[in-house]
């Protein structure tokens, strides 16, 4: 009998797909290969695994929450349906054409990443709306119909439609909607004043085709599991999870399958978020590093920071633009080519570099001892004593720092003149370095200074670099909680029922008009309560209200929180106010003088969260013991060190260490500096602040 | 003063690369003009004490490479050492001090720390408008191209000066975007400085001596290094291009040496009445960046990395223009400069750079102002848009299509461009059959169509070349389609300068075709198939040029019927 109790969080990853099964107050997991084939089969073994651990049949499970990299990889890999676009005439190759720039100003063979579709595949019909949503030029259903009955005889399996200012005015785009029902009832139909209704026509269109691409796709996955989980008496409902951070029905989730993408790192994200909530911080970041890249996330008032576009599928080096952008409501992460698996070099400056190149699992790093000749982050974490070589993944793969030496010297050593722990040292400064670069970029670019931050560090590598990043960056306080290793899975178990609706309207202050407002505003919310609802029908949803402004002329804005009271009443007053006071605090100065202007209105429609017991922080100690020691290099003092080390299992709450440390575990170790001290809390997390 | 590891010091160089991206960035958001906010025509940039240029942002555009690291010394100089207080904030658009026209503002504020100048940071931006006759070459003089900033104050500590921006607000046509872009500017640099002071409090640094010895001595070393490896040697290139008065000649003898680099202009055109020509600084800055893509492309700029790519030119040539030469649209001989120094480099490392490509952007602002019929409320509104034709085919690749080589710039979207005026964009899309045909073929041209909204009618200022000299291939390619330009009654219209464009008509562009590399007959079938099924060649060009069969066309027309990729 489904209890309500149990529930499953599943997240399917590039290499594992992990599965966690929470009952009450107990929790188990387990990490099962991705089967690419048909990735239902793994969630049903690891559904299995966790049920008999558990002790129950997979039939009392009460609920499924899921998110995959499946969407990613189908736009990554270029596995989706047969698709057509339709555009207005004069604009067939704005998805191939892009920003008509080199992300890389540099290389003389660049190569741009081809579009989604190539150019027999976009088709055009007439029709023109203006830049007020004013029509310009008719469309009749007869300028539509040659066009898709040239698309129906073609056997297209799915439709984007994206047209100029559509995002203002949608109706030439029901229209084709309309005629491409009538003559093929059987395609897939995706409408970019649906999918993405904001202005900038080469983001929504490929916004719009990536998600007619997927579509078929993942509709054809989404049954054939639910079809699976029938089989296996599994009748609860089955959620999505969301690349904003909430969780969807099935159904919307198969309509707008783009907004799939990237659902695991949101996870991830959302899982920070709830620790964040049970130490009651309002600043946290969360640093995730893994094999390949590491993610950062900033989480104000225990809510993950969102943005409206991203970009996926990035070609060259995880360069900016080199990727197709999505604009869809989405948690703003920063991805740099920083994991344990990243390669250092020397280049022409005699400069050390990271990554992004990756020795991922074969051959791996040189420590593995499987052929790889190149120094990983992983070598220099292990010749920097970080590393325990007869304890690595749980003792299950020996470490050899012999070969970890040889190839930090042969690569890195040799030519800067540099034995092969400086040569260590210098490599993992130089990962730390971009890492924390990226960190504060992104916090500058979202107006914050990091001092006041606590880090919540989770993912396989992510415990061994976050004390020193946290030194670079002057965070104080440092939680790493348990679990660590499925904590996107765990994420999805935490995340509320949610949906964002946005939509382009100009509006200056100037020309402020509070009657249109209201009326926007209640559309969205309506639109963003229906997804809601469909999901969880008698639960109280609350409206989170955002409007993007910026002086008129400026083409970037910045999002402004609105109460209820102040979106429900808008006053010019407010707004401007508002607005001011962020730009000052982002920008230095106000620009005196110039009308501001609204340019997207955002609702995000949420569940309650379930209220989140505080942590009752433990009171220190006494010191936990320790029965051995190793020399660990701490690179703010550039000198070794004799570190205790402490079974990180063994600890009880309140039991504490001082610095410089290491806490051991099966998946990972916590690496702690001369200048931090760690405490246990009750409930697992590893706390650890600086000395003084 | 602490001392500093070399460890130390690789952090703080990949921490200045950071802190100057991050200044470019604010820019980007804090801009008013499309040509920054949306084209990334920008550049940011920190110096050393003396003036010297320790890190660019790779976001923004070549063009402004040299002129970044040449500027910072004109304002010290100008400025006086002394004079230079905590607060203070200069600009200049000196085309000559500057980066090569009056319409690129470049803004220095000086760092201080602990009440000491330890450096200096620098920005670059496009404005839309500067007074005088509006963007583009009709200029006979730089008097007539608009209002002229010598190296002055912008803030004085503390303090904006007020007469100034009351000066410029009184002589330019957008008087709040140029504000508001001076105000992003001085909002950049002081980013870019609040980091710089975390970053020497990290590391109790009292100057940036020590690092910018440390980042000035390895990219000197690394770019002499790869001059050393390259085969000594001369040799010359020449290109003509339409100009505007005459048809351009440009020359360039490249000698390379054991320690540098010589690009000799000499024997280049004369100056063009009209204003086209070109500052040597931006002469400079483009022959640098060709051979800097070609040599040595991942060296980071800076002032060492720079310094051994020398160049030299006639005075008073279209390479070289001195005061009072018009120079609004130097960008189109600038954008010239890297195919003219290509077809010299090709001679002494053959199989490494591009055939021709469309090279300069394909510009255009319209001036609207409102008709009789006009809504009330309306007024005259500058738009100014940039696009790009193909670029040349590479010897192992085929050219790119409607992508800016050698500018670095991006295109506004088309309903932004829309938003920012009463513009009509009927058409942009990729120009079918413009590549020029070879081995590997030349990248697309584009075709672009626009009028105004109904209500405004406008003047068209074109900046554009290659109407009676398209590209030309390399090892056999061939050349790329020219521009082409007339009114949508078929009234033709000029290639340069400000054309009135009667209301209700529209003004239809094809913008030209990269060359292309090698020779068609040994194109690859199927990327002939792929190409033509993509309707980037007809199939008449594909029998003619390419030698492809009629069953073959069939195949590839069933495909397209059949909606299936080749």
């Amino acid at each position: 009998m489904a209890s309500p109790s149990i529930r499953l969080g599943v997240d399917i990853g590039g290499t594992f797909t992990d599965v966690v099964l929470e009952s009450g107050d107990d929790r188990y997991s387990t990490k099962v290969l991705t089967t690419y084939a048909a990735p239902e089969n793994a969630i049903i073994d690891g559904m299995h695994q966790v049920c008999t651990k558990a002790g129950i049949a997979a039939a009392d499970i009460g609920q499924i929450i899921h998110g995959t990299t499946l969407a990613t990889n189908a736009l990554i890999e270029r596995r989706g349906a047969k698709t057509a676009l339709i555009t207005t005439e004069g604009f067939r190759d704005v998805i191939e054409m892009r920003t008509e720039s080199r992300f890389e100003q540099y290389d003389l063979n660049l190569q741009l990443p081809a579009p989604l579709l190539p150019r027999q595949m976009r088709f055009t019909v007439p029709g023109r709306m203006d830049a007020t949503g004013a029509e310009l030029v008719p469309l009749t259903r007869t300028d539509i119909e040659p066009v898709v009955d040239t698309i129906a005889r073609a056997g297209f399996e799915s439709v984007a439609v994206g047209l100029i200012h559509s995002y203002l005015n949608d109706a030439h785009e029901r229209l084709v909607r309309d005629v491409l029902r009538d003559r093929m009832p059987n395609v897939m139909i995706s409408l970019s004043s649906e999918v993405s209704p904001q202005m900038r026509e080469y983001e929504r269109f490929n916004t719009v085709v990536a998600n007619a691409y997927i579509k078929p796709l993942m509709k054809s996955y989404l049954d054939r599991l639910r079809g699976r989980l029938h089989d296996e008496d599994v009748r609860c409902p089955v959620f999505l999870m969301h690349s904003g951070g909430g969780i969807i029905s099935i159904e919307s989730a198969a309509e707008f399958p783009v907004r799939l993408v990237e659902s695991g790192p949101a996870g991830g994200a959302v899982f920070a978020a709830h620790i964040a909530a049970r130490y009651g911080l309002d600043k946290v970041l969360s640093f995730d590093m893994g094999g390949t890249t590491a993610k950062i996330c900033l989480i104000r008032d225990q809510t993950p920071k969102t943005s409206r576009v991203f970009e996926v599928a990035r070609t060259y080096r995880f360069k900016k633009g080199s990727g197709m952008p999505i604009s869809i409501p989405v948690i703003d992460m920063v991805e740099i080519g920083a994991g344990g698996g990243s390669l250092g070099s020397v280049d022409a400056m005699r400069q050390i570099r990271v990554g992004p190149e990756s020795a991922g699992s074969e051959p791996g790093p040189a420590c593995y001892g499987r052929g790889g000749i190149r120094p990983a982050v992983t070598d220099a974490d292990l010749v920097l004593g970080k590393l325990d070589p007869d304890n690595f993944a749980g003792g299950t793969i020996p470490l050899d720092p012999a070969a970890s030496e040889t190839a930090l010297t042969n690569e890195i050593g040799d030519t800067l003149e540099m034995d092969a722990t400086t040569a260590a040292f210098g490599l993992a400064e130089v990962v730390d370095e971009n890492m924390a670069n990226a960190a504060r970029v992104h916090a500058v670019e979202n107006g914050e200074d990091l001092g006041g931050y606590t880090m919540i560090a989770f993912g396989g590598a992510a415990p061994l670099h976050a004390g020193r990043l946290c030194e670079k960056l002057g965070v104080n306080r440092l939680l790493v909680p348990p679990g660590a290793g499925v904590g996107s899975a765990i994420g999805f178990l935490r995340a509320p029922f949610s949906f964002e609706a946005n939509r382009s309207v100009y509006m200056t202050l100037a020309g402020f008009d509070p009657a249109r407002i209201v009326t926007l505003l209640t559309e969205l919310r309506e639109e963003a309560q229906g997804f809601v609802r469909t999901c969880a029908p008698d639960a109280p949803i609350l409206s989170e209200f955002k409007v993007y402004m910026r002086y008129k002329g400026q083409g970037w804005e910045i999002p402004i929180i609105l109460t209820e009271a102040q979106a429900m009443a808008p006053d010019a007053v407010v707004f401007d106010r508002l607005f001011n006071e962020d730009y000052t605090r982002l920008f230095g100065r106000p620009v005196a003088g110039l009308d501001v202007e609204i340019t997207v209105w955002s609702v995000n429609a949420t569940t309650e969260p379930d209220s989140v017991a505080q942590v009752r922080e433990a009171a220190p100690g006494a010191p936990a013991t320790s029965h051995t020691s190793r020399s660990l290099f701490d690179p703010a003092r550039q000198e070794f060190a004799e570190a205790q080390v402490v079974l990180r299992n063994r600890m009880k709450t309140g039991q504490t260490v001082n610095g410089p440390a290491a806490l051991t575990e099966d998946e990972t170790t916590i690496i702690l500096p001369t200048s931090r001290r760690a405490i246990r809390q009750p409930d697992g997390c590893i706390d650890i602040t600086a000395k003084d | 003063m602490a001392q500093h590891s070399n460890v130390a010091y690789q952090v703080m160089w990949n921490r200045l690369i950071s802190v100057v991206e991050e200044q470019a960035q604010a820019l980007v958001r804090t801009a008013f003009s499309t040509s920054v906010r949306e084209a990334g025509d920008l550049s940011a940039g920190v110096y050393d004490a003396q003036g010297r240029m320790l890190a660019q942002a790779v976001t923004g555009t070549p063009g402004h490479v040299n002129a970044m690291a040449d500027a910072v010394p004109h304002f010290i100089r100008r400025i006086g050492r002394d004079n230079i207080r905590e607060g203070d904030v200069y600009l200049t658009n000196d085309p000559w001090e500057g980066t090569g026209h009056l319409h690129d503002f470049t803004m220095v504020t000086p760092s201080f720390h602990n009440g000491a100048l330890v450096g200096f940071f620098a920005c670059t931006a496009h404005v839309v408008d500067v007074g005088g006759r509006g963007f583009g070459a009709d200029g006979n003089s730089v008097y007539e191209e608009g209002i002229h900033i010598p190296i002055m104050r912008f803030v004085d500590a503390g303090t904006v000066d007020a007469t100034l921006i009351a000066i410029l607000r009184g002589n330019v046509r957008e008087p709040d975007q140029l504000i508001g872009d001076l105000y992003a500017l001085a909002t950049c640099n002081e980013i870019g400085h609040r980091r710089l002071i975390d970053m020497m409090r990290e590391f109790t640094l009292d100057d940036l001596g020590g690092i910018s010895g440390f980042i000035l001595e390895n990219s000197r070393r690394a770019t002499l290094e790869r001059i050393a490896a390259l085969p000594r040697g001369s040799a010359n290139g020449e290109m003509t291009v339409d100009g505007f008065a005459a048809p351009i000649t440009l020359r360039v003898k490249l000698t390379i040496e054991e320690t540098r680099i010589l690009s000799d202009f000499s024997g280049s055109s004369g100056l063009d009445p009209k204003g086209i020509n070109c500052p040597l600084v931006y002469t400079k800055a483009y022959a640098c960046y060709a051979l800097k893509c070609a040599i040595a492309p991942e060296i980071p700029n800076n002032a060492a990395s720079l310094a051994p790519f020398e160049i030299a030119a006639e005075e008073n040539t279209i390479v070289h223009a001195l005061h009072p030469a018009p120079v609004a649209l130097r960008h189109i001989v600038g954008h010239f400069v890297p195919d003219t120094v290509y077809a010299a480099l090709d001679q002494l490392l053959p199989d490494l750079v591009p055939a021709e490509g469309a090279g300069c952007l394909c510009n255009f602002q319209m001036s609207l102002r409102p008709t009789a019929h006009a809504a009330e409320g309306a007024r005259r509104v500058e738009v100014l848009t940039f696009n790009s034709g193909g670029s040349g085919a590479r010897p192992t690749v085929d050219g790119l299509n409607a992508t800016a080589f050698p500018s670095g710039v991006m295109t506004m979207p088309v309903e932004a461009t829309e938003h920012a005026g009463p513009v009509i964009i009927w058409r942009k899309e990729l120009r079918a059959g413009s590549g020029g045909t070879g081995k590997q073929r030349g990248g697309l041209g584009q075709y672009m169509e626009v009028g105004a909204r109904s209500g405004y009618e406008f003047d068209l200022s074109a900046m554009f070349d290659r109407v009676n000299h398209p590209a030309r291939g390399r090892r056999g390619g061939g050349a790329g389609a020219p521009t082409t330009i007339a009114l949508d009654d078929g009234t033709p219209m000029k290639g340069k300068g400000r054309q009135r464009v009667p209301a209700e008509r529209r003004v239809l562009m094809a913008f030209p075709g990269g060359a292309g590399y090698g020779s068609a007959s040994e194109r690859e079938q199927q990327e002939i198939k792929r190409d033509l099924a993509r309707g980037y060649i007809t199939a008449q060009s594909a029998a003619q040029d390419y030698g492809l069969n009629a069953a073959d066309i069939a195949d590839v027309q069933r495909a397209i019927r059949a909606g299936e990729d080749i």
